[in-house]
């Protein structure tokens, strides 16, 4: 595996994402334990888990989606659940969240999917100003010929391009990724991930990737974290993280090459 | 931090029930204080009613000149008995106008709009299109309910209106193959009978029935779960409540007009 990481844009001294003493529970259901991470600005985070471990549960605190039960969520310095309306609208516009399953807006076109966030947001860009934005992120996701097709007639990693495309519109400084490779083929992943790496040097984001592939973690992520039984037992760069001892960890990444 | 067992304080059907009472008084709570501050979604708006009237009016033409026609047919022998055949434009004008083509539009719109709205925005749910909104700092509330709320609010009384002409439509051609009346007189004869407060009636059953419909649609589907179980459920409990409200508000305000009749 060949490593793309870009650490030279990375500012150590600047942490766009500071969560610390994070607590989350769903019923009876204890899904996040006291976690505590930073990520730079220009850095690329990948988090590593099983199912259910709650790393999907984590972004979505961060967004506001979710409101943690305790602890400290700080996005570009403001504490994301004191946030309400305007404010919370705002953050949001800085962030970009790529959802697991797309989340393409099946009754409209690819166009109108990427027009959409634009014109609810600018309401005072004219129709030009929105078709080159369009025809800026199709491009650099590699898919300005499906610019008239419905999410319904395009395939997984195309929809997943184009649901980064529809974050990438909005001009983010963080990209969320949740579960970026997840039901792809390897090719298909490969493309992925070169297209999360080509994001973060073109748009120059700081990320958090969610996964539990090994390879998109190695390849995209500055950084690992891994997120086992609600805690980050390790965070570090990747061959630090695959080197430890901790048999929790290594018994994850022995079933990850198993399988 | 939560944990052990869950406390009901009740039990948990009554818990449940009591949940779902006030979750749904806070979603109407919602709709009132979004629907009358900016941003407005009119284009979204007009696009709604357009597609809540174009899907229900096929079948609304269908089952309103049936109506007006069967209604007719069935009223003429009792009718016939007593002489009073040429009663029948005032006594079909009546029982259209006054309870049939509101009900019967209501019911139509509650299985065919109700049922779309509810599978729509719980696909949206399940599909996270709703979170891709909020993310992406759009009011999903504003933008989907709101609109479909309003939409319906307006469509259903002008469909409950073209229903009843459509049935009266349906009489008329009955009463004609009878007898030859020609159709100002069918009509003159028919709104005779009709005063002003069967209309304001009529047309403020339609607007509470089209609320119903639009509110009882958006809650089900914008809280669905559970995946595509979820989405199914939320269309199928859409129908079902919608209709049985719409039966509720129809004793209710029937007898409410029947009161004012009396001063």
């Amino acid at each position: 595996m060949q490593s793309d990481n870009h650490n030279d844009i990375i500012d150590t001294t600047n942490a766009v994402i500071s969560i610390r003493g994070l607590y989350k529970s769903f019923a009876t259901l204890d899904v996040l334990k006291g976690i505590d991470l930073d990520v730079h600005k220009g850095e690329n985070v990948a988090v590593l888990g099983r199912s259910g471990t709650g790393k999907s549960v984590l972004i979505k605190i961060l967004v506001g989606l979710l409101r943690p039960d305790r602890g400290i969520v700080k996005v570009l310095g403001q504490e994301v659940d004191k946030l309400k309306g305007k404010e919370l609208d705002a953050l949001r516009l800085k962030i970009g969240f790529s959802f697991q399953n797309s989340a393409l807006y099946d009754s409209m076109d690819v166009r109108r999917n990427l027009e959409f966030p634009l014109r609810m947001n600018f309401k005072h860009l004219t129709k030009k100003e929105i078709d080159a934005a369009v025809e800026e992120v199709l491009e650099a996701v590699g898919l300005l010929d499906k610019i008239n097709q419905l999410p319904s007639d395009l395939s997984g990693g195309q929809k997943k391009r184009i649901g980064i495309a529809r974050t990438l519109i909005l001009k983010p400084e963080i990209m969320l990724y949740d579960e970026p490779t997840s039901g792809l083929d390897p090719i298909t992943s490969i493309e992925i991930n070169e297209l999360i790496n080509s994001v973060q040097r073109r748009y120059h984001t700081s990320s958090i990737i969610i996964t539990h592939d090994l390879t998109c973690a190695k390849v995209t992520g500055n950084r690992a974290a891994i997120l086992l039984d609600g805690s980050f037992l390790k965070v570090g760069t990747f061959a630090e993280v695959f080197a430890t001892q901790d048999e929790r960890i290594q018994s994850f990444f022995n079933y990850n090459f198993i399988t | 931090m939560r944990s052990g067992s869950k406390k009901f304080l009740l039990s948990k059907g009554l818990d449940d029930y009591f949940i779902g009472v006030f979750n749904a008084y806070k979603f109407i709570g919602r709709f009132f204080r979004e629907a009358f501050k900016a941003p407005f979604h009119f284009r979204e708006l007009v696009n709604q009613c357009f597609e809540i009237g174009l899907k229900a009016l096929p079948l609304i033409t269908l089952t309103g000149f049936i109506t007006g026609m069967v209604f007719t047919k069935q009223s003429r022998p009792s009718l016939e008995t007593f002489g009073a055949t040429s009663w029948l434009p005032s006594l079909i004008s009546i029982a259209i106008l006054r309870a049939l083509a509101s009900l019967v539009t209501a019911l139509i719109c509650s299985g065919k709009v109700g049922s779309s709205i509810g599978a729509e925005l719980g696909s949206m749910r399940v599909t996270e299109q709703i979170d891709a909104m909020e993310v992406s700092a759009i009011n999903p509330f504003k933008f989907l309910v709101t609109t479909r709320v309003l939409a319906t609010t307006i469509t259903v009384p002008i469909l409950a209106l073209y229903c009843g002409f459509v049935a009266l439509l349906g009489s008329f051609v009955n009463i004609n193959a009878h007898e030859s009346t020609s159709f100002v007189s069918f009509f003159e004869h028919g709104f005779d009978t009709i005063t002003f407060l069967d209309m304001f009636t009529s047309v403020t059953k339609s607007i509470f029935f089209g609320f119903t419909i639009g509110i009882v649609g958006c809650y089900k589907g914008y809280n669905a779960s559970s995946g595509t179980v979820g989405v199914g459920r939320a269309a199928n409990q859409a129908v079902v409540l919608s209709m049985f409200l719409v039966f509720i508000e129809e004793v209710v305000i029937v007898q409410v007009s029947n009161w004012i009749r009396l001063f």
